[in-house]
């Protein structure tokens, strides 16, 4: 299968857009007709031909434009990207990871050559040939997690695990719901969600750690997260929030299908051989509402899910000032139809 | 779900008695690929089928971690024990295949460390072997103390010292030599992580020195793993998957639970993860708690039990399997 | 004068507790404005801690009658600056040769304690084994997460960075790392509709 990479902008003109196949494939997040916060794990072991669970590392029709926008904001800020000192060991763990699973996984766009530590590295779709020396940074441009992340769609978030508890202590991170790397780099698993409303009390984090915790290597585990964005904005971090924030008031319902996205992650777990550390990719996947209710189910369901949830939830993830319209929209393509269970399209 | 481990199936390719206790056994991949590389300090789970007795004993991986070719543990002949050391050291010949689970670490290496100040009694040396190598790959600074009760029985002690002679001091007993942990521990640089692997009586007393001398706990790190014990039969209803059990002298009770074909989450086996945790639903009799990961509490309540090393002496238990 | 009580908040906000004394060959203590008497209490507690304890000390605006009482007490060392970044550079050298055992306490403002706690964890003293105990003014340091300006004693929310002139938000998200709250544009949805300035905690 060959991908064709698709010209676009997730800036300025948000030139973005989905194909039909990006549309049918997209992970919508939602399996029933309503939501609340779940320790929603799976094991990361494949999934359905074509979908975005079956490749360990997805790659799809927007590879080339997102690592084009990632450039584009390290260029303009990078403390997106930052490793603590002790973390080197992990992000060559990372590199490994991704070397590997990508040119097993596609063959025709990455090939990996090893020769004891003597590595070559070709990635086709963007035009990169580098021989280097396996865990001698000197014989990079970059270091390793940034080297490679630099060429992986996503953010990374690797996680030393120690005293109990997993510590953000490196990360590529420029693709983000609204939390920043800069600010939250050397806290632990507790600390970096303290802002998240509800969950600490319901017990999720405690659930979810101990889970992740637990996660062995030749065992990766996935997990789904949402939010919605104004406009196809990858980089929706903090730092930026006085930019992209005022977005959110162009919204009309004229407008709305075309510019309101649902954003959804699929983060996935890997423990690192090496260091024992866990990476944590956070891959985002847009969609306009436009796109996603010529899925039917998928507009229905959507409808009653941003009608439904509580306004604290709504809050945190930035959208209750735009719900009634949000809601208003999205009624037009609810007929009161039963949805069937699970997330794929009928 | 559970995370747990996948397996890997390996050959047993050599075999090598060091002393009168002490065995290292060899593994590669039967399929010829490669193995996993692994952090130091990490564990395997090796599988015994021993007639219908199938026994999952957790060994240290004591190979260089880098090197994908070949797996090392070392086996400790135990004559009073459940019989799963006996099995690898009279049973296990070199061409055998066996299933030995994915690397698990549960004693990793704290790599902030500035220096990194290792303690080890007797078998206890083999998370420190690998970890060593770990650390000498990659310019770590080490500090090893290693005691053992004899010249003899202190295997890898030579090796060791030939590689790393001013990183590396050794303290037979039967020589009356013994760690002098006050001065040891008094002095070191501020950021030094303290590691001790040995028995439960040296790790007691390596934390409770350590503690008084003012070190915190998060710098302190120690593995300790149980062997179950064996002990009279005792009868179990697993509710969930409705069946009874029996749980024979020298099974442990997880081990039975696994027998009966029911899946049970575990990864240490010696009673620290906490990963096999279950829950209880009816007792009529005496739990013989043997775990370090439940409270006292949670042990006095009766409503916990760890089926990796504890059991139970009684009428009736129910469990939530 | 009792110790404020923080309200109830968010698992990054750090909580601070009481001095008390830990056995240790060797004790650091580092102490701003009204910090000094959480010190004289910690040296009351246990009468053989200060002739093992280096006392760095911060007057500032509040701790000037401090001094003598400080000088009192007996400590081993005892060092009385003009601000805590004057001190910095001796809190590192003292760092550098101590050993596994020392005891940290740091008691005062939340941007002196904050700052210095990075200083023990850089040297390798986990975060969770220094004490603390806060003491005197309620203001905060905080982070601008756009231009990354760090702008101290903070008092009212909304606040105005003083590196970019943006009006900030006051979060309770800290970061151990920074020893800083983080500040976020108030008006960001809506340029211009800034709400008046509310002391902290009132």
């Amino acid at each position: 299968m060959t991908i064709q990479f698709n010209d676009e902008t997730f800036r300025d003109d948000y030139s973005f857009h989905n194909s039909d196949r990006a549309i049918q494939r997209f992970p919508f997040p939602f399996h029933e007709d309503s939501y609340m916060y779940s320790v929603n794990m799976e094991r990361h072991k494949g999934g359905p031909e074509g979908s975005v669970y079956e490749m360990r590392f997805d790659v799809d029709e927007h590879y080339l434009a997102e690592m084009k926008d990632r450039a584009m904001v390290l260029a303009e800020d990078p403390l997106r990207c930052q490793s603590l000192p002790h973390m080197t060991l992990a992000g060559w763990d990372l590199l490994e990871l991704i070397m590997v699973s990508k040119s097993e996984d596609y063959p025709d766009l990455f090939e990996l050559h090893r020769e004891g530590s003597n590595w070559r590295w070709i990635n086709r779709p963007m035009g990169i040939d580098q021989s280097f020396v396996f865990m001698d940074e000197a014989s990079l441009p970059y270091g390793p997690m940034e080297y490679i992340t630099r060429q992986a769609q996503g953010d990374f978030c690797i996680l030393d695990q120690r005293d109990d508890n997993l510590w953000m202590d490196a990360g590529m991170v420029t693709t983000q719901a609204d939390w920043s790397l800069d600010f939250d780099i050397g806290m632990n698993f507790f600390e970096w969600h303290a802002p998240v409303p509800k969950a600490h009390e319901m017990g999720i984090f405690v659930r979810a750690l101990k889970f992740l915790l637990n996660i062995q290597q030749g065992s990766p585990a996935r997990r789904l997260n949402w939010t919605l964005t104004v406009n196809p904005l990858l980089d929706t971090s903090p730092e930026n929030y006085h930019k992209w924030g005022v977005q959110k008031t162009t919204l009309t319902p004229e407008n709305l299908g075309r510019k309101q996205h649902l954003r959804v992650e699929l983060q996935t777990f890997f423990r690192l051989p090496r260091s024992n550390a866990l990476v944590f990719p956070i891959r985002c996947y847009l969609i306009a509402f436009e796109d996603l209710v010529s899925v039917p189910k998928w507009g229905r369901r959507l409808h009653r899910v941003l009608r439904d949830i509580p306004d604290e939830l709504a809050t945190y993830k930035g959208f209750i000032d735009n719900r009634p319209m949000l809601v208003d929209y999205l009624s037009q393509y609810d007929d009161g139809a039963e949805t069937s269970p699970g997330v794929w399209p009928d | 779900m559970s995370a747990g481990t996948d397996k890997l199936a390996v050959t047993v390719t050599n075999i090598v008695p060091l002393n009168d206790l002490v065995t290292r056994f060899e593994f590669q991949r039967s399929d010829g690929g490669e193995l996993p590389t692994f952090s130091g300090g990490a564990h395997t789970v090796v599988e015994m089928r021993d007639g219908d007795i199938t026994r999952l004993n957790p060994y240290s991986l004591m190979s260089d971690p880098m090197d994908q070719s070949t797996y090392a543990i070392s086996v400790r002949r135990d004559d009073a024990g459940r019989g799963g050391s006996l099995f690898m050291h009279n049973r296990v010949r070199v061409g055998d295949r066996m299933v030995i689970s994915y690397p698990v670490n549960l004693f990793s290496l704290d790599l902030r460390a500035r220096k990194h100040l290792m303690i080890a009694g007797g078998i206890g040396i083999t998370p420190f072997i690998a970890q060593i190598k770990q650390l000498a790959a990659t310019g770590g600074r080490f500090e090893l103390h290693y005691a053992a009760r004899s010249a003899a029985l202190a295997s890898y002690a030579d090796e060791l010292t030939a590689h790393h002679p001013n990183n590396v001091s050794i303290y037979h007993d039967d020589q009356a030599q013994a760690i002098d942990l006050v001065h040891l521990l008094d002095g070191q640089p501020l950021g030094t992580h303290l590691y001790v692997c040995g028995p439960k009586g040296m790790i007691d007393w390596v934390r409770a020195k350590a503690a008084d001398l003012g070190w915190p706990r998060e710098a302190v790190h120690y593995e300790e793993f149980l062997a179950p014990q064996s002990g009279k039969p005792f009868e179990v209803k697993l509710a969930l998957s409705n069946k009874v059990i029996e749980v024979g002298e020298h099974q442990s009770l997880l081990e039975a639970i696994e027998a009966a074909g029911v899946d049970a989450p575990y990864l240490c086996r010696g009673g620290a993860c906490g990963q096999c945790e279950t829950d209880v639903i009816g007792y009529d009799g005496k739990f013989i708690h043997r775990d370090h990961w439940l409270d006292d509490e949670e042990k006095a309540s009766g409503k916990k039990i760890m089926p990796c090393v504890s059991r139970f002496e009684g009428k009736t238990l129910v469990l939530d399997r | 004068m009792p110790n404020f009580e923080f309200p109830a908040s968010i698992k990054s906000r750090p909580v601070y507790g009481r001095l008390e004394p830990r056995k240790g060959k060797f004790h650091l203590m580092i102490a701003d404005g009204e910090g000094a008497e959480a010190l004289i209490e910690l040296a009351a507690a246990d009468g053989a801690l200060m002739a093992k304890s280096h006392i760095i000390y911060i007057p500032r605006d509040t701790g000037a009658g401090f001094a003598e009482k400080l000088t009192a007490l007996g400590p081993a060392q005892l060092y009385i600056g003009p601000s805590y970044p004057a001190a910095v550079p001796r809190l590192r050298r003292v760092l550098a040769d101590a050993h596994m055992g020392l005891q940290v306490y740091l008691t005062g403002t939340e941007g002196l304690m904050g700052q210095a706690m990075n200083e023990a964890m850089a040297a390798g003293i986990p975060h969770s084994a220094i004490q603390t105990e806060h003491r005197g003014s309620l203001a905060r340091r905080m982070q601008c997460v756009h231009c990354k300006g760090i702008t101290e004693d903070v008092m009212t929310d909304p606040f105005v960075c003083s590196h970019c002139g943006l009006h900030l938000f006051v979060r309770d998200h800290y970061s151990r790392r920074l020893a800083a709250f983080q500040g976020v544009r108030v008006d960001a949805e809506d340029p211009g509709n800034i709400p008046d300035p509310v002391e902290l905690y009132s």
